[in-house]
This record gives structure tokens, sequence and C-alpha cells, in this order.
């Protein structure tokens, strides 16, 4: 048995009856990492001196009766957005290349104190911002189903090594769709929460009032049962409400008997490849099976996400990346000796930021900028408030919403690399869905004819992660039988 | 539509140096996003408030105390590839 394989339910279980240890687990998500990696660049950097060290610990721990649940030693792979103190923490962009934190970000201290052992670091789009990672300052992270795709993104590294086995769960960060899209590029399970449900604090920000944590799984257990780590209010992210933490684990298994589910009209029409569609709909039909009622709802807003989302997106995160000055935060330039102050800012930002970076900051310059803010930035924040109507018009007839994550399944490295538009629109699903700050779990649907993997997403009203588990659970369960 | 005059006024507030190349490349590419987004017109937002905070949260406070800092002052100087003089990082003249 390779180890590696294990969800993290089954790892627990293991570790508790004696069949293996830590170190165990470890080393064979290391030998696997150091068999697939070099093809897949999922980990930017793996510490395996440090894994295995972690991981010893943690058994000699667990030798001595203490117990932190479930993902105590258990290998983690993290996004490189988070903030982990002693150890590179990148952004997989140029202007963070040697940083390495002083701290912990919240989420990654309250997962260690729950037993986590890190493997490494994963590849992500420059700051979190594409749908790829080709925009990764380290390369491209290849799809495990077909090399020549893409793993999705930004989180596509964190994506890919739970895809590919080489960890057991892993973190990312969902804005517009950077857990789910490249959680359905992948195969494998992908959980954005609901805004502010999980603590933003540590990690990297990009657009502040879309910016949530969430994670990756092989199993839809497995994602409440990190859920319910990480979840939960800080004081040190004041969008975290002191709303009560269930335990997520609670919700499965309950059936979906009488549960009224929306088919939002929108997500599948124009622009998406029918068989995705379809995919996602012989699931819905199964569900109907098991006692859920099926109704179709309209979201109309839809249409208007990826314009309301690239606009006010960029503004934030123009603003947030202001402190990547080269003094307070960054490299400082080394391509020309610079002649001042202002000189040398230029120069920092020049040399630090990628094209897509460039690209976003610009576009947020723009619209912020005098003259055109009514017209583009309020304008935005204006429709953005009629998506979230759409949304809570839809939950006053429906417990949850099912639609496709993806329009399409992965897609060809380079295919949409050097046209931002078309890759914009691979977000085109998950976007109305972060504009409403609403949960949604990501859920392989089955594969495409070429053998690649389609997604659904499960979306509740806002606090209401449990709803996702509850059918993310029953979503399984009628495609393994 | 921007024009790379444009594009470089945008890039000198956004504090970016770019390279003649990126500018020509940016133009048209931003070109094509703001077209796009000018789907937004479309929609009817009179009398619609705008939406900045999805979860409704006001004025969230916390108690006037002192906490410990995540990270000391000598670890975060140590964070700055910049030479530190009096606990300081030191930058060129900002006033000559």
């Amino acid at each position: 048995m390779q180890l590696n394989k294990l969800k993290i339910s089954e790892a627990a279980k293991g570790l508790r009856e004696g069949k293996f240890s830590c170190e165990d687990l470890m080393k064979d998500c290391l030998a696997e990492i150091s068999l697939k990696n070099k093809d897949l660049n999922a980990y930017i950097f793996v510490d395996e001196k440090m894994a295995l060290a972690e991981a010893k610990e943690m058994d000699k721990r667990l030798e001595k009766g203490e117990d932190l649940g479930h993902l105590m030693g258990i290998p983690c792979a993290m996004k490189d957005i988070f903030n982990t103190k002693g150890v590179r923490t990148t952004c997989c962009s140029p202007m963070l290349k040697d940083f390495v934190p002083p701290y912990d970000a919240e989420v990654v201290k309250r997962l260690r104190n729950a037993g986590m052992v890190m493997i490494g670091k994963t590849n992500m789009d420059e700051f979190a911002c594409g749908s790829s990672t080709e925009h990764s300052c380290f390369g491209v992270t290849k799809n495990p189903y077909d090399v020549s795709c893409v793993a999705g993104g930004s989180s596509g590294g964190s994506a890919a090594a739970v895809a590919s086995d080489m960890c057991i769960y892993a973190t990312g960060t969902d804005t517009g769709g950077s857990i789910r899209q490249p959680a359905s590029l992948c195969g494998v399970v992908g959980m954005k929460v609901t805004y502010g449900r999980v603590s933003r604090s540590g990690v990297t920000a990009l657009a502040s009032s879309w910016d949530t944590i969430g994670h990756f799984a092989k199993s839809v257990e497995d994602a409440a049962i990190v859920l319910n780590v990480t979840a939960g209010k800080d004081a040190k992210d004041s969008t975290t409400p002191d709303i009560e933490v269930p335990d997520y684990t609670s919700f499965l298994g309950k059936g979906i008997k009488g549960l009224k589910i929306g088919i939002p009209k929108e997500y599948f029409g124009e622009g998406i490849d029918s068989e995705v569609s379809d995919k996602v709909m012989e699931v819905v039909v199964k569900l109907e099976k098991e006692g859920a009622k099926v109704v179709e709802v309209s979201l109309p807003m839809t249409k208007y996400a990826i314009a309301a989302y690239y606009v006010s997106m960029p503004a934030e995160l123009s603003a947030n990346l202001e402190r990547y000055d080269g003094i307070r935060y960054g490299k400082k330039p080394v391509g020309s000796a610079p002649k001042d102050l202002v000189d040398y800012y230029f120069a920092a930002r020049g040399e630090g930021f990628g094209s897509e970076i460039k690209r976003r900051i610009m576009i947020g310059t723009y619209v912020l900028s005098a003259g055109y803010y009514d017209a583009y930035y309020k304008k935005a924040q204006k429709v953005r408030t009629l998506i979230i109507q759409d949304f809570n018009k839809a939950f006053e007839q429906v417990d949850v919403l099912i639609a496709p994550v993806s329009p399409f399944p992965a897609f060809k490295i380079g295919e949409l690399a050097d046209d931002p538009l078309a890759m914009y629109m691979a977000d085109s699903l998950t976007l109305p869905v972060s504009a409403a700050g609403v949960p949604s779990l990501a859920v392989p649907a089955g594969m495409s004819k070429s053998g690649l993997p389609i997604g659904l997403q499960i979306i509740a009203p806002q606090f209401e992660e449990g709803r996702c588990f509850t059918v993310g659970d029953v979503v399984e369960k009628v495609q393994a039988e | 539509m921007l024009t790379e005059e444009q594009v470089r006024h945008v890039a000198k507030l956004a504090r970016l140096k770019l390279t003649d190349e990126e500018v020509k490349k940016f133009a048209g590419q931003l070109s094509g996003v703001l077209e796009y987004v000018d789907i937004l017109k479309e929609v009817d937002t009179e009398g619609v408030e705008i939406t900045s905070q999805v979860t409704g949260l006001k004025n969230v406070m916390r108690k006037d105390e002192v906490v410990a800092s995540t990270a000391t002052r000598e670890e975060l100087l140590a964070c700055s590839e910049l030479e530190v003089d009096s606990n300081q990082v030191k930058v060129m003249n900002a006033i000559k």
C-alpha cells in the first residue's frame, strides 16, 4: 500500500491503529514527489529533512498518548502565498523571491496546532492572479491527467499535488475561483468558504473584499475535517465574524431527501462545453433519485460578473500591491542604478512584477483614477450588489445551487497565455459566487471523453458550508455506485 | 481604446517602469479589457447601493490592550535587503 494515496480520514485511522507511522506516511509522499514533481512542477520548494523531522516529532507525541485530532501527523502541501515561519514564501513572484517570513499565517498556526506536517510550498500564478499557473515565475504546473494541459490556477500546484498523491491535502486561496477551478481541472475536492469564515491574517492580500482561504482534499469528508480546524473568528482579521463553527463532519451522511437544489440556467448555456454541462446534469439526475427536488432558477446578472470582477479586483489589487516598493516589501532593483528615490520605486516594481501583475495594476490604477472612478469602480460595486441580490432571491427558493465549475476541462498549456481576456473567461462560473461571498464546494463530476476531469460546484448561502458537505457527500456516493 | 501615451501615464501613476515593448503590448491588451468591461453600462444601477463588504459587519472593535507582536523588530528588520542603521532601514534621499 502506498500510504500517500490515503485520505486524511484513512491515514488518521491507520496512525492510531499503529499500522504505520507519520514518518512512513511522509516518506511515501516524498517518494511520490521525487518520482512525479519533476514533470508536474506542483511543488516549488520541498524540505525533506524538515518534513521528516516534523513527522517524527508527531510520532513521538502520538506515542506519548497526545492526540491533536485528525490532522495530526498528516502531510500537507502549502500554497506559497501562506506565510510560513522560516520557510521562504514567494507568491511565485520575482518581487518576493527571497522573502522568508518571520511568522506563520493564522491558518498555518491553526493547522500546526492540530499537528499538521508541512511537506513544502506549492506553485501558483504570481500573487494568485491567473487561472493556469502560467504566470508563475517558477514555470507552469502541469495537469496530472495530461501533462500537455494546465492544472488550472491560481492554486494549480496545490490541486496537482493532491490529484497526484504527492500529499494528503493542500491549502489554497480563492479570490475569483482559484481553488474551485484547479480542483475541477485536476479532479479533486476544493473548498471555497464564505468570505470571512477563515482568517486571512498572514496570507498575502490580493483583493481584500474578495479573498478567501480554503483547501484541497481527496474527499468531501476530508474537506470538512480541515475546515473544522481552520474556520472561526480571528482578532487579527476583523472580517471574520463571531459565528459559531459547527462540527462540519456532522453534516455528512445526512442524505438529501426533500432538499431543494436549484439549477441556475445561465450556468448551462452559451460558452459552456456541452460535455461539461451534460456530466453535471447526469449527477443532478442521480441526486433527484436520492430524494432531492430539482428546480431551475435564474441568476440573470451572471453575464456581468466577469466585468464587475475585472474592475473591482484590479482596483483592490493595485492598492494592496502598492506596498511592494523595494523598501517596505520586495526586492531592491538590480538592473540599473536608480538616480533618485522615485526612480528606485519605478525600477523595483518594474523588475519585481511579471506581466499579468503589471496588467492588473494598470487596470486598477486606471479605473481608480480621477474621472473614471464613478464610471468603472462605483458602477462595478453597484453591479456587485445586483449579483448578490440574484443569489439572495435564488436562496429564497432553494437550499443549494449546483453548477459546473469551469466552462471547459483543462486547456492546453499556452493556449490562452497571450490572451488575458480569454483567460478571464475561465472564471465565468466561479466569479459570481465570489462576488456574493457565499461558500462553494467543488466536487468531481466525472471525466471528459478525452480523459480530463470535470467538476461541479455546490453553492450555499453565507456560512452554510455544512449544506455543501451534505450534498457533496451524496455526489460522491452516487458516482461511486 | 487606450493609446500608448495613456499607458505610459497610467504606468507613471502606478510607479511601474515599462519597456517600449510592454507599452505596446499593454495598450492593446488593456484596451481589450476596458472595452469588454463596458458591458457594465448595459446594467441599470439607478438607486442601487454599492457593495464594498459582503457579510454586513460594521465597526469591528477590539479591546484597547497591548498584545504581543507577531514578530520582533530584529526579525522584521532582517526581512529587508537594505542596509540597517540604528534600527532603521536606509533608503535614498527623499529630499535633496
